[in-house]
């Protein structure tokens, strides 16, 4: 098999830099895939098990060899543990993006972290108070180091509920209780889901996928939120401006800076230092215009989101990037930076800079970055960039001319502010019918998928039937690529979705962020859940992660169907080995916490199921 | 002729090769659809553990028309069965000579790793069990080089090409061949 541009990415400016690779013999990610077809079908359906070494054990899924592993775990017994070890990997990155958030919040208020302060006082206040602490007499850093104590102690917290789990309506408080699912501690659930997969401890698949969704719970409710919380504070909660993305965004006059990863903690930083005079003007003595930072994946929504710094791409435009010869720097921190970036910067004069203590990669410069002197290093790395450009070779530059405005930063406050400082007015549109519902369309690229095929059908299909959309992540960026995140695309949408838009100056679809910001979606649901007194499960609503492939996004799913919001997957999980999983996921959750997954790489059906769950719940909440 | 060949020496034991030949047996020939069918579809080939030799080897056999292990059998341990097609093995009458083995495009090569191992304690009941397993249970499973693909599903799954699709030439009036 040999998938020619074309058929690998949907986006004209992705398709030009796969030619350009193919012409130089340059291999990217879609030539290591057509290397591993055909996939192992045991991993595939999850029927593999390595957790001990008497095996590596497989199921035979037709029956006529083993059907169970050495210990006796059947099909079920390992899908679940697998699965169940994909949750916690999953929560752990997100939850230790956390960690490490609030560690630099503490840092900072207690002074030794000088490069960061308080930018949004008035979410440190509120989120003191949801916590519990008065701020009578406290100057705002005492305040600040009180509250990241406080959440500190929700990562090794051994009884919960944890707090921020308060935000969900009551009913959803209830449901989590009564099933046992409420989560105690982020780090306790995560460990717990170690030791119940280890060899003989926790072999019931139903038992081991409730721990799932409690892990799932502690990521959404717990890690992520907190990570929105404390970065909005020292970052800013983001408000809507304007922005553009794709490839086309980086300069060929200036210095280009790719911010690659998750984390604002670093890319916050390069940003600052790309406005330092003193770079500039070395800029300008390289030849060079000026410098032009731009992101990929969540690091890049997150300066996005708050700076409106331009995005070059999704995930799988990272080596895309490189490929343009235009990239003086690519600097990474943490999850879905490929390791072939070192290799693949070598064929270039790019500068392939790893920062993060937790992540190192062959071929990288290593420029370890810490807190404690934060804009010192973001300016070296700034330096070595600037330093690079006249080694840049204009023999190999192709930047592609595309590049796509977009409207960016709708968080939830943002979002409440702009319907005039409560959900009624969404609320009424929804009652009346002029939208029919809110879709929340997230996740990665993966090259099982034509890369943005998925995103953007779902995403177009969903808004056409007045459906408006909120999207994180890499779909926000496949969505921004395709134009749809300007106020424009309301021409796109249904009648109704388009008069609501038009009236408000607002897209179709809504970018409220990075990966971990898909906890403003949860938040957002349960205002509109409080206010309309019915849990989040009744409303018209639906997920879909149409292009995923990280275990993060196992964790989201976990935690989204758990919050009782339907999702649609548009890749296979690895659990078609067990029926018993298969239909637990697919229908049994259902009556158990009111949602459930499907599995459709369809967009246009994928669509469709959306659409007529929403409508289900139209009716039973009597719209019409 | 194209043949698919087998190498034991590369065998890792994942068996691929037994998964995609069942799912290229099935009716979608879909993995993922293939696990709801009706009748659970049957693979044409096995990774046999052989002790004496410490490995797993892929083991498949054709039921060859023209069956040159049958015509070379010394014992008359192997024999076609007219009514069905296909090559019965007695493990009453095998003496283990391993004559077949010589002839047989399939395993020779195990043949092969054999004399190099010098493992003849590995005896042809390994062969025996994958020959007649066949008869016992369905008549009309055999390998039949997946009709319609280009390649194999068996030897297109293969990670480490210990299953190899070549071109056989067969001396002619000797069971002598080579592949190339």
């Amino acid at each position: 098999m040999k998938l020619t541009a074309l058929e690998k990415s949907i986006d004209p400016a992705s398709q030009s830099m796969l030619n350009k690779a193919e012409n130089e013999g340059i291999e990217t990610a879609w030539d290591r895939y057509e290397q591993q077809l055909p996939q192992c079908s045991f991993g595939q359906l999850g029927i593999c098990c390595r957790n001990c070494n008497m095996g590596p054990c497989r199921i035979d899924p037709f029956g006529e060899g083993a059907e169970k592993g050495i210990c006796g775990a059947t099909a079920d017994i390992i899908v679940a543990r697998n699965l169940l070890r994909m949750i916690a990997a999953g929560a752990a990155a997100h939850s230790d993006h956390a960690r490490d958030a609030v560690l630099t919040f503490k840092k900072m208020s207690e002074g030794e972290a000088g490069s960061y302060g308080i930018k949004d006082e008035a979410k440190l206040f509120s989120l003191a108070s949801e916590y519990g602490i008065s701020a009578e007499g406290k100057r705002r850093e005492e305040l600040a180091a009180e509250l990241a104590n406080v959440l500190l102690m929700e990562f090794g917290k051994q009884n919960g509920p944890l707090l921020c789990t308060k935000r969900a309506p009551e009913s959803r408080l209830k449901l989590w209780s009564e099933l046992g699912i409420e989560p105690r501690g982020i780090d306790r659930e995560i460990v717990e889901c170690m030791h119940r997969t280890h060899m003989g401890v926790d072999n019931n698949a139903t038992h081991i996928l409730l721990q799932g969704l409690r892990t799932g719970l502690s990521d959404g409710w717990g890690g992520s939120m907190i990570a929105t919380d404390v970065q909005d504070i020292l970052f800013g909660t983001p408000e809507p401006k304007k922005s553009t993305v794709n490839l086309g965004v980086l300069s060929h006059d200036k210095v280009n800076v790719i911010v690659h990863g998750h984390e604002p903690i670093l890319s916050e930083m390069i940003v600052e230092a790309a406005e330092d005079p003193e770079l500039l003007e070395l800029a300008k003595k390289k030849g060079a215009s000026g410098i032009n930072v731009a992101g990929i994946c969540c690091t890049g929504n997150e300066t996005l989101m708050r700076h409106g710094t331009p995005i070059a791409g999704t995930f799988l435009q990272q080596e895309l990037a490189v490929i343009t010869g235009a990239v003086e720097a690519m600097v990474v921190d943490v999850q879905c930076v490929m390791p072939s970036l070192g290799g693949l910067a070598g064929c270039y004069h790019t500068k392939f800079i790893s920062t993060s203590p937790k992540a190192d990669f062959p071929g990288a410069l290593r420029m370890e970055f810490h807190e404690e002197k934060a804009y010192d290093t973001a300016k070296e790395i700034v330096r070595t960039a600037v330093e690079n450009f006249p080694n840049r070779n204009l023999e190999k530059v192709n930047i592609p001319a595309e590049k796509q405005d977009c409207m960016v930063g709708f968080s939830a406050e943002a979002i409440l502010k702009a319907l005039g400082g409560s959900p009624d007015p969404l609320i009424n549109a929804i009652a009346g019918g002029a939208v029919k519902g809110i879709g929340a369309v997230v996740g990665c690229n993966n090259v099982k998928v034509q890369h943005n095929y998925g995103h953007v059908n779902l995403v177009k299909e969903l808004i056409k039937n007045n459906v408006l959309v909120v999207t994180t992540g890499c779909n926000a960026i496949a969505c921004a690529e395709a134009g749809l995140l300007v106020p424009e695309a309301a021409a796109l949408a249904g009648d109704g979705l388009k008069g609501v838009c038009e009236a408000l100056g607002i897209p179709p679809v809504l970018h409220m962020g990075s990966c971990v910001d898909i906890s403003r979606i949860l938040v957002l649901a349960s205002a509109i859940a409080n206010r309309l007194g019915v849990d989040i499960s009744s409303l018209p609503a639906a997920g879909a992660a149409p292009e995923w492939m990280s275990e993060k996004a196992v964790s989201i799913g976990a935690y989204v169907v758990s919050s009782g919001v339907f999702t649609v997957l548009g890749t296979v999980p690895p659990v078609l080995g067990s029926q018993a999983v298969t239909a637990l996921l697919t229908k049994g959750l259902d009556g158990v916490v009111g949602a459930s997954f499907a599995v459709e790489p369809d967009p246009f059906k994928a669509a469709n199921l959306m659409l007529e769950h929403i409508e289900g719940k139209r009716k039973a909440l009597g719209l019409n | 002729m194209k043949e698919v060949i087998i190498l034991p020496e590369r065998c890792m034991g994942c068996r691929s090769c037994e998964v995609a030949c069942a799912v290229s047996h099935s009716k979608s020939r879909n993995l993922f659809s293939a696990l709801g069918e009706e009748t659970a579809p049957k693979k044409r080939i096995y990774v046999e553990y052989m002790p004496a030799l410490g490995a797993a080897v892929p083991i498949t056999c054709r039921h060859c028309d023209d069956a040159p292990c049958v015509s070379v059998c010394p014992a008359k341990a192997l024999s076609m069965d007219e009514d069905t097609g296909t090559v019965n093995h007695n493990i009453e009458r095998c003496v283990d000579c391993w004559k077949c083995s010589m002839v047989c495009t399939r395993f020779s090569s195990l043949y092969q790793l054999i004399l190099v191992s010098g493992c003849w304690t590995s005896s042809m009941s390994s062969n025996r069990e994958i020959i007649n397993r066949w008869t016992e249970e369905d008549t009309s499973r055999r390998c039949d080089l997946c009709e319609g693909r280009e390649l194999p599903a068996c030897v297109e799954a293969c990670p480490t090409h210990a299953l190899v699709f070549m071109e056989i030439k067969r001396q002619q009036g000797t069971n002598a061949f080579s592949f190339s």
